[in-house]
């Protein structure tokens, strides 16, 4: 368990963070967005539940660090063309915690819920998830090591989501 | 048939180069399909290992139709509607599971998982009623081939074989990539929806002219070795196996390489266990042919898609609105391969795949461009003039020629005009 004093402080920090990442991602900044992982990030939006295995169960994506590299390479070619033109977001971030049980290796665990409104070609669409966070100070800097984003429908028929969730 | 001119209106749509843009947008057209279509002929429902256990089911579609597919007690594959035969309740709302009956939440009327009715609540109010005529509706024919099931709502019309004809053998081909000679669908489904006429899906999956340019995005930043396979210098194929069943046959091009596993970008040094295995089940050379000649890539009218490391069951629920159920293919024996299905089909297909987010954006593209009313057409000509006969009489063109189109629109028109 944190001290309320640090908790707070990192409270702070985490916060800050995760407004920004979710900036990156609705302006499309693709490699600001790729610069905030770590080398062994892993990227992670289950299908069918939020408990599947990802080794032996079909995931949205399950994206390991190259190809998180691979999935911001294909955006940044512009002919990408589900993104080509881009989806209009914006997204809000709340219900960031601290969680109760922290990782042993010094990773910060965090959750927020998301929402998210898409406007592409196809239509208007209201994303809504759950987002797991294991957060690590790499050089005094936030970087993301693992993120698990826990769509409320994904058990469901969903359109492309072809832009950063 | 119109009276006036004699032509039927299938006739006016459908041209041998060519197709009416309303085909794909027209919402009667849509109705009479589910009834020409999808209620009639043999229609892909789910494989058998998703069931390995007496008295598993899973839930699956004929187009809006909800089926539950069982394994009842004797071990028999059932389709059964998922419909209460007293008030049209669904009877089952999980996906899978494992159970000998299904009771109504409504007014608790049980099935066995056979489509028995076993039981009413309070029967005395049913002094005299036959519970034989009060089962679940079912789909009237059921027949698998090598696990895959089928069903059809018509009584009589050609067997599943019949249906399959020389598709057939391009199942023959992916089974025998598993050293035990079975296809397992065990991975889980990605849900992929998209707001465009299932015809897009279908006649998309073996357009091999679209690879080049669609999917540029992916080839250009991932050291593909698929963008090769449909350029103009490309022996491969298009065939089309009449039925309405079409393929894209890369063994020409793979041939050429003559390098076990480089269908899947591997090779033999990388899948050691899956190399034992084969030559231990097939032997040395018939393994190499396996191993060389790799999975198909055919579309099985109207719904069932292989497409060498996935299987796409493509679901119509409105004029505009379809979905992309995919898996990876896995194979009995082989997990070292599998492994390795499940992390390509991942990156590839379902809403965020590398691949199928561009397909499916181009689905939905090409049904708003056909609202527009001029020209009315779709050309569909590419390749007519240098289309030619294979060795079994089959229609073959280029990989980037339109012959599978042209085979699924003959189809098509043959199973929407009166008999």
């Amino acid at each position: 368990m944190l001290s309320r004093e640090s908790s707070t402080t990192l409270m702070s920090a985490v916060t800050a963070f995760l407004y920004r990442e979710a900036r990156l991602q609705d302006e499309h900044q693709y490699e600001a967005w790729e610069k905030l992982w770590t080398d062994d990030g892993v990227y992670w939006v289950p299908a069918n539940g939020a408990d599947i295995d990802p080794e032996r169960q079909m995931s949205i994506i399950y994206d390991n660090r190259s190809r998180i590299a691979l999935r911001v390479r294909q955006l940044m070619t512009g002919k990408h063309f589900t993104q080509t033109p881009q989806s209009n977001l914006r997204r809000l971030i709340s219900n960031i915690e601290l969680m109760d049980e922290q990782p042993d290796n010094g990773d910060i665990a965090v959750a927020s819920n998301s929402l998210i409104f898409e406007s592409s070609l196809r239509d208007d669409t209201l994303w809504a998830a759950r987002n797991e966070y294991r957060l690590r100070h790499v050089d005094g800097e936030l970087r993301i090591a693992h993120k698990k984003v826990i769509l409320v429908n994904n058990d469901k028929a969903i359109y492309t989501l072809s832009f950063l969730v | 048939m119109n009276m006036m001119t004699g032509v039927s209106p299938w006739e006016r749509l459908i041209r041998p180069d060519r197709v009416h843009g309303s085909l794909y947008t027209d919402p009667e057209i849509f109705e009479a399909e589910l009834k020409n279509i999808w209620y009639r002929t043999w229609v892909y429902v789910g494989h058998e290992s998703e069931v390995p256990n007496a008295n598993d089911y899973v839930v699956k579609s004929i187009g809006p139709q909800s089926v539950i597919m069982t394994r009842d007690e004797q071990g028999k594959v059932n389709l059964l509607l998922n419909r209460c035969s007293h008030r049209g309740n669904q009877v089952c709302s999980f996906e899978r599971g494992n159970a000998r009956s299904f009771t109504c939440p409504f007014h608790s009327w049980t099935f066995a998982n056979d489509g028995r009715l076993v039981g009413y609540a309070f029967p005395d109010g049913y002094e005299g009623q036959d519970k034989a005529q009060l089962a679940l509706g079912r789909v009237t024919r059921v027949e698998s081939y090598r696990g895959f099931v089928f069903g059809s709502f018509a009584a009589d019309g050609p067997t599943l074989k019949e249906h399959l004809g020389g598709a057939a053998e391009t199942i023959d081909r992916l089974v025998r990539t598993s050293p035990e000679g079975e296809v397992e669908i065990t991975a889980g489904f990605l849900k992929h929806r998209v707001k465009a006429n299932w015809k897009f899906i279908l006649e998309n999956e073996c357009d091999g002219y679209h690879p080049a340019f669609v999917h540029t995005s992916i080839f250009g930043v991932a050291d593909s070795m698929i963008g090769k396979l449909y350029g103009g210098a490309s022996t491969a194929l298009t065939r089309d196996y009449g039925n309405g069943h079409t393929e894209i046959d890369l063994r020409p091009e793979f041939r050429k390489r003559d390098a076990p596993m480089s269908w899947f970008g591997t090779s033999e040094e990388r899948l050691p266990d899956y190399t034992a295995r084969m030559k231990a089940a097939y032997g040395d050379t018939a393994a190499r042919e396996i191993m060389i000649d790799g999975t198909p890539h055919v579309m099985i009218f109207p719904n069932l898609f292989i497409a060498e490391i996935q299987m796409f069951v493509i679901q119509p629920l409105g004029v505009d609105d379809s979905v992309q159920h995919v898996t990876a293919l896995q194979f009995k024996g082989a997990p070292d391969l599998n492994r390795r299905l499940r992390q390509q089909t991942m990156g590839s297909v379902g809403p965020a795949g590398f691949l199928l987010a561009d397909d499916s954006e181009m689905y939905e593209r090409c049904h708003r461009g056909v609202l527009a009313r001029n020209p009315e057409w779709i050309f569909l000509g590419r390749g007519e003039k240098r289309q030619r006969q294979d060795e079994l009489g089959f229609t073959v063109g280029h990989v980037t020629d339109e012959v599978p189109s042209r085979g699924i629109w003959t189809h098509y028109r043959k199973l929407m005009e009166p008999a």
